[in-house]
């Protein structure tokens, strides 16, 4: 079926809602990467095999990430008339029990993380419904609204959800108006710049030349960063939808997807679904039967890091290596073979297919002033519930840490935490009551990033994270510029004479100078941030640091060079564990009586000080 | 026409021009390593660094940086005197056997580099992946014979997979470019052998005294030019011998022609 009316779009959106809430039992189990990796696909095949064996009358989808990646596998159970609940850490072991279950008509209470409240569906005693859990309490939905809830790569299921809404509001309105209303609803760049999306689409609309490009930013490659995966994987139309609105808004008629291809998931639904709307006709010729064309082709990018920084990407796209090139001139006017070409990150096209559907308004009373909206966190590190969060802009890195987060993980006290990814900066807990939004960010020294948010607790050493993060930037350096190439190096072996215990108090000096002239010379944005993690700690933990080089001591008892294992004799009970765990033969001891540790042998690996079963191993620092 | 003022000086450039350009035209003097006249902007090296301090502060290269109506340029800023001389120091002990680096960093008043030795294989570095050659293999040759490899501290220029180039004439304006004198090349017998680029190219032999002069993939040229072949086949110290001849010839012809000879 081709769809050239809004009709044409209710009557899809009709084929998806039944698919959505069919009126049998449904299971849907989240299969993006996180799930996968936490082994959904067993649980998967566990429960599609059962259902067979007990003859259940089921629909079993795969959907999405429900962004709380850390309970994974997660599995969705609707039964129409009795309730609807999300199992969290399914195992086949346990779906085969939840199919014999299911198969007796009970929701089992088992491994029940919380009711899913639905209109017409009646509630379950004793389950919390999943807003009410502290890890979605202070969440707000935009870009990840369909994520989890549909499956990712059925156009039904998404216009179901008011999905390509957008765009045919965007094109009943002249083009400017589409322009207009993007700049009124206050979006910035969601890659981590910040620049006002409406004005960047109203730069490249007034740009002289012809053709115009549309480019996604999917060239997400922060450690411990995934949030535009996530997005693609769970919802791709939301991103191709918000690209066919740019492109009419600035006159462009070709879009680029760029995705690296270490995401092979989301490289094939984004793919899937282009195919699809091309075959419908959201894509193509005389979209929606306004006279406007729009194509998109998905390119994979090879891996360089570098390649997320917009001019590099436009020069992979080309074909040539991915190297940044001075700015100005700025894309939005020679981007793309020259031409005038607006590049967004994923989480922005997918916002503006929001925005024009329920209009700028809406958008703009979600955050705060200078700041609207919602951004994309993923939660890592030493915090107790890790994932994908979604937050209006504005609230505190206490809230995300504390009340989504659940503060530190064993009940560790958290330390620091590092936003924006490899070339953010370290924060310490007595800023965390600064709100979330760009400026706050960068003031404190940090940077939004394209979303990591890393967390960390006592037994961080910060100089070894600022090590860390160094030595990814230093590796992912294109090259082409001296400071980022030789500064990165150079800061680097600093680092590494710092927690090796070689390091002077002049290497601090040198290393700070190092990290001003690369943060000031550099030729992009990612050699300029690139010495942030470096800044940030020299600003807020250089006591860390004074502790390294002057007493030749780690005070969070990292950098092995700096610390010594020793059994506490009294707590010792001879169980011999430790020396059977320890793998260079440094412990010593006969059975019940206290062990030692040679310390000539040992590598300070602790793997003894983890397997003690009485704590009788302690790290001298 | 746009006005700024470069160390409190007004120059008027045209529209188009960059920040460098106006420095050298205000008479400053600032060091570069990627910059050529003659080829596009490339904003590697970062030693010509220049703090705007009008309308707002920025560091910027210059040699990328447009001119711009009202722009207020400071070439000693401290902020830019700091990044010259820390790129040239971090060049220093890139390349400490490199003269030219020596000379430069020194007018900068860099004389040691605390940023250590490099490591032993590199011992002998002397490219400071300026980018020249490859800019102008592309650009002003159109052979594209080179490129870079690599990335971060692996970068570094090369023929594709390091083997003899195809694309390669044999020109050697690579190695006239290249500001550090990094890239070796020598002409044996009737073998120019471009060692680092792992390429040999054939010489073309001057039919008239049988000297190598020109590498054979350039022959291309000859066909370009608007004399008869036989002209361009020989060297040029034959060519001018043919030339002298052809003008005593011709002198000689005009001279017998008119018996009173005069020149006017």
């Amino acid at each position: 079926m081709r769809v050239h009316t809004r009709s044409d779009l209710e009557s899809l959106g009709a084929v998806g809602l039944a698919a959505i809430y069919p009126s049998r039992l449904k299971v849907s189990v989240g299969m993006a990467t996180c799930g996968l990796a936490a082994g959904a696909e067993a649980v998967y095949r566990t429960l599609h095999d059962e259902a067979l064996a007990y003859g259940l009358d089921m629909t079993l989808v795969s959907t999405g990430c429900l962004g709380y990646c850390q309970v994974e596998p997660l599995v969705d159970v609707r039964m129409p008339g009795r309730g609807r609940v999300l199992y969290a850490r399914v195992t086949p072991e346990r779906a085969r029990e939840l199919i014999a279950a299911l198969a007796t008509g009970e929701l089992p209470a088992e491994g029940a993380l919380a009711t899913i409240p639905e209109e017409g569906l009646p509630p379950l005693e004793g389950l919390p419904s999943l807003e009410e859990l502290p890890f979605y309490a202070k969440q707000h939905k935009v870009i990840l609204r369909n994520s989890g809830w549909i499956a990712p790569t059925k156009l039904e299921e998404y216009v179901a959800q008011g999905g390509y809404g957008g765009l045919a509001r965007a094109l009943e309105l002249p083009p400017q108006a589409v322009v207009d209303e993007v700049t009124r609803s206050g979006l910035r760049g969601r890659g981590g710049g910040g620049f006002p999306t409406g004005r960047k689409w109203q730069t490249c609309r007034d740009a002289p030349g012809a053709p115009r490009y549309i480019i996604c930013n999917g060239d997400e490659g922060d450690p411990g960063a995934y949030m535009d995966r996530t997005v693609l994987e769970s919802d791709p139309y939301s991103v191709i939808e918000g690209m066919v609105i740019g492109g009419y808004a600035v006159g462009a008629h070709e879009g680029y997807v760029y995705v690296r291809d270490e995401y092979p998931l989301a490289v094939e639904r984004v793919t899937q679904a282009v195919s699809r709307a091309e075959e419908v006709g959201l894509l193509g010729k005389n979209i929606l039967g306004s006279g406007f064309d729009f194509a998109v082709r998905v390119v994979r990018g090879a891996g360089a890091f570098v390649c997320g920084e917009e001019t590099a990407l436009i020069a992979s796209i080309e074909g040539g290596m991915g190297e940044p090139r001075p700015k100005p001139p700025y894309p939005a006017l020679q981007g793309l073979w020259g031409c005038p070409t607006v590049i967004n990150n994923v989480k922005t096209w997918a916002s503006v297919s929001a925005i024009l559907a329920h209009g700028a308004d809406w958008y703009q009373a979600i955050g705060v002033e200078g700041n609207t909206g919602t951004v994309v966190f993923s939660l890592v590190g030493k915090v107790a519930n890790t994932g994908l969060v979604e937050v209006p802009l504005g609230i505190t890195l206490h809230e995300m840490i504390y009340e989504i987060g659940g503060g530190g993980r064993d009940g560790k006290a958290v330390k620091a935490v590092q936003t924006g990814g490899p070339s953010g900066g370290c924060l310490p807990a007595r800023l965390f009551h600064l709100p979330i939004d760009y400026e706050t960010l960068t003031e404190a020294g940090s940077i939004m990033g394209s979303g990591g948010m890393v967390v960390m607790d006592e037994d961080t050493c910060m100089v070894d994270v600022a090590r860390y993060f160094l030595r990814f930037t230093m590796d992912e350096s294109c090259g082409k510029c001296t400071p980022c190439r030789e500064g990165t190096r150079h800061m680097y072996r600093i680092l590494t004479r710092i927690v090796e215990g070689q390091g002077t108090p002049e290497d601090i000096v040198l290393l700070e100078q190092i990290a001003t002239w690369v943060k000031g010379a550099a030729l992009c944005g990612l050699g300029q941030t690139a010495p942030n993690p470096v800044l940030s700690t020299l600003r807020y933990f250089r006591d860390e640091y004074e502790a390294h080089v002057r007493e030749r001591r780690c005070p969070a008892g990292v950098c092995r060079a700096l610390i010594q294992l020793v059994i506490r004799s009294e707590l010792c009970i001879g169980c011999g564990i430790c020396k059977r765990e320890c793998p260079v033969g440094a412990i010593s001891g006969q059975n019940k009586k206290p062990h030692v540790i040679d310390p000539s042998l040992c590598t300070r690996c602790r793997l003894c000080h983890d397997a003690c079963p009485e704590g009788a191993i302690e790290i001298v620092r | 026409m746009v006005e700024l003022t470069v160390n409190g000086c007004p120059v008027r450039m045209p529209v188009g021009a960059t920040l460098l350009e106006a420095v050298q035209a205000a008479g400053v003097e600032l060091p570069t390593l990627c910059y050529h006249p003659g080829l596009s902007p490339y904003g590697a090296c970062r030693l010509c660094m220049v703090m705007i301090t009008r309308p707002r502060r920025a560091l910027v290269a210059s040699c990328t940086y447009p001119v711009e109506d009202g722009l207020a340029v400071e070439t000693e800023a401290p902020e830019a005197v700091t990044a010259r001389r820390l790129a040239l120091e971090s060049l220093l002990s890139r390349c400490p056997q490199s003269d030219v680096i020596r000379e430069m960093a020194a007018n900068e008043g860099v004389t040691t580099s605390r940023f250590g030795a490099p490591p032993p294989e590199r011992a002998d570095e002397l490219c400071v992946l300026c980018g020249l050659c490859v800019r102008v293999c592309r650009e002003a040759i159109g052979a594209a014979a080179i490129s870079f490899i690599g990335r971060g501290m692996e970068r570094r220029v090369g023929t594709p997979f390091d083997v003899q180039s195809d694309a390669c004439i044999g020109c050697g304006a690579c190695a006239e470019i290249c500001p550090t004198g990094a890239i070796q090349i020598e002409d044996r017998g009737n073998k120019r052998i471009l060692h680092t680029w792992n390429t040999t190219v054939e010489l073309h032999a001057c039919p008239e005294c049988g000297c190598f002069f020109a590498p054979e993939p350039t022959s291309f040229l000859m066909d370009m030019l608007p004399e008869a072949e036989e002209v361009w086949a020989l060297c040029p110290a034959c060519r001018r011998r043919l030339a002298a001849q052809r003008w005593v010839e011709q002198g000689r012809l005009l001279f017998e022609t008119r018996s009173n000879y005069e020149c006017e």
